[in-house]
């Protein structure tokens, strides 16, 4: 048996009266891929930020059921901690315009003023731009600031900066929504290194990413979760009608 | 017939046109002429005699106005010192809570504050601080400075804040930032150069006001560097020594007004260098 590491029960989110995810449960097993598809409206990134509670920053934005992490309620501890343990790479890159490529990758340790001493520093930094693959690019130029980097380098560098805090899970909002071709793929291959330490949760719009680079898919639709299943059964032999109409075009 | 009227509506066209241009040089021709009169009438008065010393009594020819450039200094200062903090943070309240009844109390607030006639300002500063302090300072009419500063600085960082995509506010807020070290290690390093030029603006504006000043800095004929008596500072100085009849003050005057323009010009240039320069790529 995979061990599970984050479980919702009945949980369902609003946009004041707007109810965008119904009763979702799902179980999410540790250090594997699982893409959230479906079409736009749907409340999968509502369901995504849920997880790390950046959802209720939102004016108006409620939620109730369970969201577990580790058989703990994310709900019962305080929000910045449950950031630091589910780290999030967001549509567009965002990577802090006033710091340089350094200070972006710490920034989660420098911002939040938890001193380092210089040595470990540097290891976060090199340790985190190597998963991520942009070390050998950017090494010579540390302290150039983040924003001069191209969109698929400033979205690796915000991934490193999600990394750098070793999270358990890491949240993807349409990572490679705003990349080129060559950029996505760089991002994708990225997954499949980042999935022996991290679990890692994908939305996505692009139902041939979702069978690219996930194990499991989760299908949502009109705020409901469809199906979840192993994304080769899914994509293969869908259960319901309307995963099979989605998988095959019929709708977008 | 046609061809007429096409005629006279081109006609039309050109006689538009050349009236924005008029009205347009005539905008420019009275500021040059300001500029003109005062740098001739000054430019000859300025010398480091004159910046360093402070004015001779009646009778006695020469003299500065060395005390009315420190006062100036001063008194900007402190309206700053009291002014900036407070500014800073009401904008950055506006901008984070947009809709909340508090805020829309605080624009109110802020728009009126903006047209309230800076004599006006003055006699409130007089009473709530020259009375109960029984005696003109430089800290009264710094205060009454602050207040004018305000409406300028609450607009210039809600408005510079906003522009801020709430993007860069996620990124902080996914790291597990609290709140207020998302406010001043994030959104505020990056907006710093639209904060600062609004600053800079508020002090352009403050530098020339002479009514706040009348009473409560009140002016004073020596040097002084103490903030809870009188202080002399350049727009009292103009005011009081343009209206004499010595030409010895007459010239201080005159000495004085160029000072005080190429002092405001300069601000408003280095806040459009500024700007540009700080000018953060999102």
């Amino acid at each position: 048996m995979e061990s599970t590491i984050i479980k919702s029960r009945n949980f369902n989110a609003s946009f004041g009266s707007n109810h965008v995810v119904r009763n979702v449960n799902i179980d999410i097993p540790r250090n594997q891929i699982v893409a959230v598809m479906g079409p736009s409206g749907c409340g999968k990134t509502t369901y995504l930020r849920c997880i790390n509670r950046m959802h209720e920053l939102i004016p108006g934005a409620t939620s109730e059921g369970e969201m577990l992490l580790n058989d703990e309620d994310v709900y019962k501890m305080h929000p910045i901690f449950v950031r630091l343990k589910i780290g999030m790479v967001f549509q567009r890159p965002n990577p802090f315009p006033n710091l340089s490529i350094y200070d972006n990758v710490i920034a989660g340790y420098k911002l939040n003023g938890i001193k380092l001493p210089k040595a470990e520093r540097d290891r976060i930094v090199e340790h985190s731009l190597t998963r991520v693959a942009l070390w050998s690019e950017v090494r010579d130029s540390l302290n150039k600031k983040g924003s001069f980097l191209s969109g698929g380098q400033q979205q690796r560098l915000c991934i490193a900066r999600a990394v750098a805090m070793e999270p358990e899970v890491i949240l993807f909002d349409e990572p490679t929504s705003a990349l080129d071709p060559i950029s996505t793929s760089t991002v994708e291959e990225l997954f499949h290194e980042l999935k022996a330490n991290y679990t890692l949760i994908v939305v996505t719009h692009n139902m041939q990413q979702a069978a690219r680079v996930s194990d499991k898919t989760a299908f949502f639709f009109l705020g409901e979760l469809v199906e979840y299943d192993e994304t080769r059964t899914m994509f293969t032999n869908p259960k319901d009608n309307r995963t099979q109409n989605y998988i095959t075009g019929r709708f977008s | 017939m046609q061809a007429k009227s096409v005629k006279y509506r081109l006609g039309k066209s050109y006689g538009f046109q050349l009236l924005t241009y008029l009205l347009a040089f005539a905008i420019v021709v009275p500021l040059l002429a300001i500029l003109f009169y005062i740098v001739r009438a000054g430019i000859t008065k300025i010398n480091w005699h004159f910046l360093v010393n402070i004015p001779k009594p009646v009778g006695e020819s020469g003299g500065g106005i060395a005390n009315a450039i420190v006062g100036s200094i001063i008194i900007i200062l402190v309206a700053a010192v009291i002014a900036v903090p407070i500014g800073i943070m009401a904008g950055i309240y506006l901008s984070e809570n947009r809709k909340s009844k508090l805020a829309y109390w605080v624009r109110l607030s802020t728009d009126i504050l903006q047209g309230v006639p800076s004599i006006v300002i003055g006699i409130i500063a007089y009473f709530w601080l020259v009375k109960p302090l029984r005696g003109f300072s430089a800290l009264s009419g710094s205060a009454a400075l602050a207040i004018m500063m305000l409406p300028i600085i609450v607009r210039s960082t809600e408005e510079t804040l906003r522009l801020l995509p709430d993007s860069l506010k996620e990124a902080a807020l996914a790291l597990g930032m609290p709140f207020h070290r998302v406010i001043f290690k994030v959104i505020v390093p990056v907006g710093i150069g639209g904060i600062l030029s609004g600053v800079m603006l508020s002090i352009a504006r403050i530098t020339g006001e002479t009514a706040p000043l009348l009473f409560t800095a009140f002016g004073n004929p020596y040097l002084s560097v103490n903030i809870a008596k009188p202080m002399q500072s350049l727009p009292l100085l103009i005011f009081n020594y343009a209206t004499s009849p010595y030409t010895d003050w007459l010239n201080l005057a005159w000495g004085a007004s160029l000072i005080l323009l190429v002092w405001v010009l300069f601000l408003n240039i280095l806040t459009k260098l500024l700007t540009r320069k700080w000018k953060v790529q999102l």
